[in-house]
């Protein structure tokens, strides 16, 4: 596991980033000479790249088709837990934030009718749920481990947010951000999570808090969560925008 | 019928679909190889050379993208396999006796191929392998993509982590099966160009 979270690291630095993408367009330069192999003209590059993109925005649609809201993700025995779980973010472990958790507030935003600010102490005291699931990476490999927090449609209800609404978006206190369609949202094992393994959330985990969605990819459940907003226009993500599949959903 | 006269081997469905499968079957399994050097099963990784993407989400959306047309030609070619006969009268009947028989001629170099409207055991053998393997590739694919909504698809090969492992070797036994085609078109290369034109000059 820890080999992976390194190759992650490898991948992911921002200035590989770059080199990264230009070494995407000029591999889909090759293919494009072969697709006029078999008769299949794509003229250049950049045409490429728009119906990649054009088709990752289909399989948005059919993924939020196929997604039912009341299936449920299987459930696992606490012994079958990944211990340790590994650790994923776009920086290394030695970079991980120390919210302070005395002056957190989790603001709110959008289309939701109750927009006071959050305390962790508010939001302990609400009914807590708990899961052990099995977390996929977006990379192949996976992992299970136990979260406990707030069933997240109950906080949305609670908050008045506008449930017809299309997306709900994250902004995190590591500058990551992420968002995710409104069925997905609402579906009843996606938690507001502020324990793992019973235990407060350790920074390396995202304290004070990460949306634990099992029925999405790893990189869609962000952590260290410091305000969630409600619109009808996608907010994209920090992952998405370089290319990930949006919905990336199980 | 005489010998040299032209005849048909190849219907004009079996052979689009037959390149329209090649080049999706390439982007798949280059771009599969992309995805797999993120987190490699085992202890090796594919060049980045022989990879499609140039990183791990260009490889997931050529993946995603030829998925869609690896499957909606499949569909169309079993179907039509299925309904026109094609599969009964080109791939049946079909014997490990045989099989074995044709294989340990090739390896001799006596392979029959001097009626190329007849597929002999070993070939059989092979299409019908890499029907079977392209549809677990498409089956574990589909529990790796959505393990959740597909949950009870997944139960019948060991869940998420199951289908990654059936997913490789699947991949596998499809490159190794076109590795062998090419060769053996190579070989006897007046196959090459009936797989356009459908047509065969019966030989003497």
């Amino acid at each position: 596991m820890k080999k992976m979270g390194e190759r992650f690291l490898l991948h992911r630095t921002p200035k590989v980033a770059n080199l990264e993408r230009r070494l995407f367009l000029r591999q889909g330069l090759s293919v494009g000479a072969l697709a006029l192999l078999s008769g299949c003209a794509i003229s250049d590059d950049e045409s490429v790249q728009k119906a990649l993109s054009a088709m990752s925005n289909w399989n948005d649609r059919v993924q939020g088709w196929l997604f039912d809201p009341s299936r449920l993700a299987p459930e696992f025995p606490e012994s079958a837990i990944t211990k340790p779980f590994p650790f994923n973010a776009y920086y290394g472990i030695d970079e991980v934030i120390d919210v302070d958790g005395g002056g957190y507030k989790l603001q709110l935003a959008g289309r939701i009718r109750e927009k006071k600010p959050w305390t962790l102490p508010e939001l302990y005291a609400l009914p807590q749920v708990s899961q052990v699931t099995r977390h996929i990476c977006v990379e192949g490999w996976s992992a299970i481990g136990k979260w406990s927090g707030v069933r997240f449609s109950d906080f949305l209800q609670r908050v008045g947010a506008d449930l017809s609404a299309k997306y709900v978006g994250f902004n995190c206190a590591d500058d990551y951000y992420s968002s995710i369609d409104m069925a997905t949202a609402l579906h009843p094992q996606t938690v507001l999570a502020f324990r793992y393994a019973d235990e407060l959330l350790p920074p390396k985990y995202g304290f004070p808090m990460k949306l634990r969605i099992p029925t999405k990819l790893g990189f869609k459940n962000p952590k260290h969560i410091t305000e969630i907003f409600v619109s009808d226009t996608n907010p994209g993500g920090y992952w998405e925008d370089k290319g990930y599949n949006w919905f990336s959903g199980s | 019928m005489k010998q040299g006269d032209w005849v048909k081997v190849h219907p004009l469905v079996v052979r689009v679909c037959h390149w329209v499968n090649a080049f999706a079957v390439l982007m798949m399994i280059t771009s599969g190889w992309q995805i797999y050097n993120a987190s490699p099963l085992f202890g090796f990784v594919f060049p980045d050379a022989i990879t499609l993407g140039g990183w791990l989400a260009g490889g997931i959306q050529w993946h995603f993208a030829a998925m869609w047309l690896l499957a909606a030609n499949g569909l169309v070619y079993v179907a039509y396999g299925i309904v026109s006969g094609h599969f009964r009268r080109r791939l049946l009947p079909i014997s490990p006796g045989a099989v074995f028989r044709d294989v340990a001629n090739a390896f001799r170099g006596k392979l029959a191929h001097e009626d190329l409207t007849v597929y002999n055991a070993a070939q059989r053998a092979a299409y019908l392998a890499l029907i079977v393997a392209l549809c677990v590739l498409v089956a574990s694919g589909l529990v790796i993509w959505k393990p959740v909504q597909l949950h009870w698809l997944g139960r019948f090969m060991g869940d998420y982590e199951g289908a990654r492992l059936l997913h490789f070797f699947a991949m596998s036994a499809v490159a190794l099966i076109v590795l062998v085609h090419v060769l053996m078109v190579v070989l006897v290369p007046r196959t090459f160009p009936s797989m356009f034109t459908g047509r065969v000059r019966r030989s003497a």
